[in-house]
């Protein structure tokens, strides 16, 4: 347990020493928000309908940004040679390291949201249900993208390719979290699709260290 | 290449799925194939053009089914082939399965493709419009995405070997993914639109439907066998060729 | 032929565009077993072969 917990430490710790990196995400996030009005218009009716799927798409891309950083930085400096060799499990340090980035890049992402609501006039209650929806279905979102970066990690421009990889999987989560908000208008839909992103989430986050760590592995031979 | 042999049932699936072996025993059933393709296609075309009824709902558009029904099919046979090779390179390491998935990855996607063309043009004269995000057009165009993205990864990795390691691991993430996918996407539609979409399978298929429709399907099953072991003979070929060429640049060295 | 009914023109563009992917694909695997094979010829015919003797 110590020696998971000293892996998130160490990458919370180096996300915050390289600088404002993490901040780039959420700045990517709230930028996104800023541009669409330019893009679709400031009418705020229209804007506070199309709220929940804007917000989604930001975190979406941000996510998928993000993701080239899981892995690249240990792959350069040799860190992930030794991890494979570690008392810990190779699964355990991707769990870990997924944690510790959910806390460095999502998190931040949840606390900006109330500048987007504000931006895209949001009402309260739409509000706190968009909020619930990210935290439940962040976890997911960079649980997959694990994979992905695991995958390409040992490409020298793979870096691209991973968001490419990862975003026909993630569909299932960007649906599911964008209903949690807005489905309404059927009775239990959205406490329904809340569910299906719980679940998936969880299932997600359970078992993609699997595959990842074993793409890592396989990446590495 | 060989790994430990527990039974002698293996010992015999091995014997032909050895590179050298599967080139002699594939020569030779390519033509036949080719040709079994192309009296199968005939028959199904016949079918479709000169002795089939129209469809009592859609009329004459029925016929667009003959070859949307095949692709979109095929485009999900082709990632199980993709599947199953994924899990030959990861539990045997068989070259063989390499081979197979790498080969059969840009026939799927021009399959999906041409499920999507298909079903737009189905879809423009019974709906309407080209596009229309139902369950079934949406799911097709993600798997499609899914196709691209791997054919990516097998152009990225320039160790092939490894390549096809990395890939069978995205491959079968994607094979759980794909149910998960469609349950989504059809939860998404239900919520959007309540109206149900023309169904080919109506009440009953008349047999005169269906006869086209299952000579069409096998057909394009046929094709996508004769083009598949087609093209797992020139990539194993294509990896001797380069395996030569490094060889001569050797001997010139030395 | 039977008649195609008002949408023929959707059911000649579906399998046109079809037969053309098709031969298209059909094409491609063709020419790249092709290329593949000159470049055996070619280095054959510089005496290089495998380890094994075996030929293609």
């Amino acid at each position: 347990m110590s020696a998971f917990l000293a892996v998130i430490g160490r990458d919370l710790r180096l996300a915050t020493r390289v600088g404002g990196d993490a901040l780039t995400l959420v700045l990517f996030f709230v930028m996104v928000g800023v541009i669409v009005p330019f893009a679709i218009g400031p009418d705020r009716a229209q804007l506070a309908r199309l709220a929940p799927g804007i917000v989604w798409i930001a975190a979406f891309l941000s996510m998928l940004l993000g993701l080239d950083r899981l892995f690249r930085t240990d792959h350069e400096d040799g860190s992930l040679q030794a991890f494979r060799h570690a008392g810990l499990s190779l699964e355990a340090i991707v769990l870990a390291k997924v944690m510790a980035h959910w806390l460095t890049t999502a998190l931040p992402l949840v606390i900006a949201t109330p500048l987007l609501a504000v931006m895209l006039s949001m009402d309260g209650d739409t509000f706190w249900r968009t909020l619930l929806s990210l935290v439940l279905g962040t976890p997911g979102l960079l649980a997959f993208g694990a994979v992905g970066a695991a995958v390409t990690v040992s490409l020298k421009r793979g870096g691209l390719l991973a968001p490419v990889l990862i975003l026909p999987l993630s569909i299932p989560i960007l649906i599911f979290g964008v209903g949690a908000i807005t489905a309404v208008a059927a009775p239990g839909a959205s406490q329904q699709a809340l569910l299906f992103l719980a679940g998936l989430s969880l299932m997600a986050v359970a078992f993609t260290p699997f595959a990842a760590a074993l793409a890592l592995r396989l990446s590495g031979d | 290449m060989s790994t430990p042999l527990a039974t002698p049932k293996l010992n015999w699936f091995s014997q032909i799925a050895n590179p050298g072996r599967f080139l002699a025993w594939s020569k030779p059933i390519i033509v036949p194939l080719a040709v079994a393709t192309a009296l199968v296609f005939a028959v199904g075309l016949w079918f479709a053009f000169f002795n089939s009824p129209a469809d009592y709902q859609m009329g004459d558009t029925v016929r667009i089914m003959y070859i949307h029904v095949p692709t979109a099919w095929l485009s999900q046979f082709v990632y199980a082939t993709m599947f199953f090779s994924a899990i030959g390179t990861l539990v045997w390491r068989h070259p063989l399965a390499d081979v197979s998935a790498k080969a059969a990855a840009p026939m799927g996607a021009a399959f999906t493709a041409m499920a999507l063309f298909t079903g737009a043009l189905w879809g423009r004269p019974t709906w309407g419009t080209f596009w229309e995000w139902d369950g079934r057009m949406t799911s097709t165009l993600i798997l499609l995405l899914i196709y691209l993205g791997i054919i990516a990864l097998w152009r990225t990795f320039e160790d092939q070997l490894r390549a096809a390691r990395v890939i069978a691991v995205v491959t079968l993430v994607g094979a759980i993914n794909i149910p998960i996918i469609k349950f989504s996407v059809d939860w998404w539609n239900t919520l959007h639109q309540p109206t149900s979409v023309l169904r080919l399978d109506g009440p009953t298929m008349p047999g005169s439907i269906l006869t086209p429709l299952l000579v069409m399907t096998l057909a394009f099953t046929l094709l996508f066998i004769t083009l598949h072991v087609q093209r797992m003979r020139t990539e194993i070929l294509r990896r001797r060729v380069s395996t030569l060429e490094r060889q001569r640049v050797m001997m010139a060295e030395s | 032929m039977i008649a195609l009914g008002q949408h023929a023109d959707f059911i000649i563009w579906a399998y046109a565009g079809v037969t053309l992917g098709t031969l298209a694909l059909i094409g491609v695997v063709i020419v790249q077993a092709r290329m593949v094979n000159a470049r055996l010829k070619t280095l054959e015919a510089q005496g290089i072969r495998r380890r094994s003797g075996r030929s293609a």
